[in-house]
């Protein structure tokens, strides 16, 4: 039997605030298996955001366990949560976090750089996965001076540039128009097709969540909906992404 | 890995250039002030040492006492109490080294078509000795021609300029009150005393010679002052202790009078004055350094700024795998290299500007090897204690709150 790369169980994710504790998470199981294209619904506030910070080991947990492809993350230090988050991790923001002032190619190989590649072979391979996302000729090219679904190529580059086992995308088609997505969300089939790359994803979109093949909802902190992405309830009850009536 | 890093660094501050350079300029006037005043220090210092050191190194100095007149009194030295079989018996006396009687006066000194006034001293060969000068040239006079009072002389480097020129002045005769001197020697440069006078502007003839052809006096066998010179700085207090009760004994004075001569002890004096310039060198040192101590601050504010300004960036460095110390790294480089840059540009306007002020104004000057690697090691110091902190607290952040930060 192969190894999940994500077996969570019992996880419970709580905020100290002024007010009280307020929880996010209440005692969510979920195991992703490799090659598995995962989408995370749920409303704003559902804790699919704070989800997903646990999963890319930028966040803890209060409570409950995190295996990350076989490794306890709760026992980790912090220098070996990053390296987690550089080696086995690759992470795709809303905002795409690029760093502004360094071009394509830096920016691709930034991550290299804490593995401690020289630079030869990290300008090497970062315009390696430039051409893989289809922007190989910007590689002197800076983020402001590309549209926005190209810096989203360029920081899913940057995510794949370490090889890394598991792909997290926070919402990344939020900020893109309806065509840029289509074109993001078809690299993303492409890579989990035909490379085997997990991914998981957060999004609000149906139209978005469709291309995967497994969707998880959760709602008010815990998992409301586990399994095949048109077997969702809520999906077929035609609710909207807020998904408020749930 | 360090190189990724510094040029890391490198891109941060060229993208930020104005105020790189601003915080480069803070350690820049904090090191060329360092170099610039410990350079003045220094120079004034030495210069004082160097006057000492001409000086003569265990030096007493006696005086005859004064005379009083019809009620004028008529100021030390007056008083024809000090003889030279005075200076014969000091020069038995146990601990001392050497000692000069001396006998000086001012005369016309006259060489073809040049003449020259300058002050005479007839004293004796051991007035060398003491004032530790040597010869540029020629000999000295020795005791047979104390003995025989013959006409000859030892010019200063300034007596010798202005009277022979470029003309080789040894054995050439010039006249001193129109009496004819043989020029044994020519002195070495002594340069400026203590207190300003040119020391080289002298001239140097037997004390015999002095006391009965060149001044004369109403009283044989009188000197002005005796210069003594102790074997140590330790037996000074000895040697001056022994030289009082030595004189008061020969000039048969009554327990509880006054002394008719005064002794003083020029090399006390002497350290009071480098002591003085020491305490000079280092407060301008001192003052220099709270401007370097402001550039550290200055590197650390800027610092701290930036940390804050590119929270976001560090967080996305961590989500992508940047450890703490990698971002510690990244930014005490950044404090490293601004500090060392401007260190350097520091010491070149330091060591630019010590010139330039003894270019413009004279003053003495020394710009050393250890004040400018003192400066270096002290700035990069600064930099490195300023950088720490802002740089701890950007590793210290939690990935998820600086990716968070707008």
């Amino acid at each position: 039997m192969t190894e999940a790369v994500i077996k969570i169980e019992q996880l419970c994710k709580d905020y100290f605030t002024d007010a009280g504790t307020v929880p996010v998470l209440h005692e969510v199981s979920l195991k992703v298996m490799p090659g598995e294209f995962v989408a995370i619904m749920g409303p704003s506030g559902s804790g699919k955001s704070t989800f997903m910070n646990i999963l890319g080991c930028l966040d803890v947990a209060s409570s409950g366990s995190y295996f990350l492809n076989g490794r306890d993350v709760g026992e980790q230090s912090r220098d070996e949560l990053a390296q987690l988050r550089n080696q086995v991790i690759g992470f795709v923001f809303q905002g795409f976090n690029l760093l502004p002032r360094a071009n394509l190619e830096d920016n691709v190989a930034l991550p290299l750089i804490y593995r401690g590649i020289a630079r030869d072979e990290r300008i090497m391979q970062a315009n390696i996965m430039l051409n893989k996302v289809g922007l190989g000729k910007y590689h002197h090219s800076r983020p402001n001076q590309i549209s926005g679904g190209q810096q989203q190529r360029v920081a899913i580059a940057r995510a794949l540039v370490n090889q890394p086992k598991l792909l997290l995308a926070d919402e990344p088609t939020g900020n893109l128009d309806t065509h840029t997505s289509k074109e993001i969300m078809e690299l993303f089939n492409e890579l989990n097709k035909r490379d085997g790359i997990t991914i998981v994803l957060i999004t609000h979109e149906h139209d978005i969540a469709a291309y995967a093949h497994r969707l998880v909802r959760l709602a008010d902190g815990c998992v409301v909906y586990d399994g095949p992405v048109d077997g969702d309830p809520h999906l077929q009850a035609g609710h909207t992404h807020t998904g408020a009536s749930a | 890995m360090m190189l990724a890093m510094l040029s890391e660094a490198w891109m941060a501050m060229w993208a930020n250039r104005l105020r790189t350079i601003l915080t480069m300029l803070g350690m820049v006037i904090g090191v060329a002030a360092v170099i610039l005043m410990l350079a003045v220090g220094q120079g004034t210092q030495q210069q004082v040492q160097e006057s000492i050191a001409s000086m003569g190194s265990n030096l007493f100095i006696i005086l005859s006492g004064s005379t009083t007149s019809g009620g004028l009194r008529m100021g030390g030295g007056a008083a024809p109490t000090l003889t030279l079989t005075d200076a014969q018996s000091i020069e038995e006396l146990p601990l001392v080294a050497a000692v000069a009687p001396s006998s000086p006066g001012t005369a016309q000194l006259v060489y073809g078509s040049s003449n020259w006034s300058t002050q005479v001293i007839g004293t004796t060969p051991s007035y060398l000795t003491v004032r530790d000068w040597r010869l540029a040239s020629g000999m000295p006079f020795t005791d047979s021609d104390i003995r025989s009072a013959t006409r000859v002389a030892l010019l200063g480097q300034t007596v010798a300029q202005n009277l022979f020129g470029d003309e080789d002045p040894i054995d050439k005769t010039i006249r001193i009150k129109n009496s004819p001197y043989l020029v044994l020697g020519v002195l070495a440069g002594k340069g400026q005393s203590l207190d300003g006078r040119d020391q080289d502007d002298t001239v140097l003839v037997p004390v015999t010679t002095a006391q009965r052809k060149l001044f004369g006096s109403q009283f044989a066998g009188t000197v002005r002052f005796i210069m003594t010179q102790a074997e140590s700085a330790e037996a000074m207090p000895q040697v001056e202790k022994s030289i009082i009760e030595l004189l008061r004994q020969r000039h048969r004075i009554r327990e509880g009078a006054d002394n008719d001569f005064s002794i003083r002890n020029l090399t006390a004096m002497a350290n009071t004055a480098a002591e003085t310039a020491k305490v000079m060198s280092l407060m301008l040192g001192a003052i220099a350094s709270i401007s370097l101590l402001v550039g550290g601050i200055g590197i650390m504010n800027i610092m701290l700024v930036s940390v804050t300004e590119r929270t976001r960036e560090i967080g996305i460095r961590m989500a992508i795998g940047a450890r703490g110390k990698d971002i510690l790294l990244q930014f005490l480089l950044e404090a490293i290299i601004i500090s060392v840059i401007g260190c350097l540009i520091g010491v070149l306007l330091g060591v630019g500007g010590a010139y330039a002020v003894s270019a413009a104004s004279g003053m003495a000057v020394v710009v050393t090897v250890s004040s400018i690697v003192t400066a270096f090691v002290v700035a990069a110091a600064v930099g490195i204690f300023f950088g720490w902190y802002p740089a701890r607290k950007a590793s210290m952040l939690r990935p998820i709150d600086a990716l968070r930060f707008q």
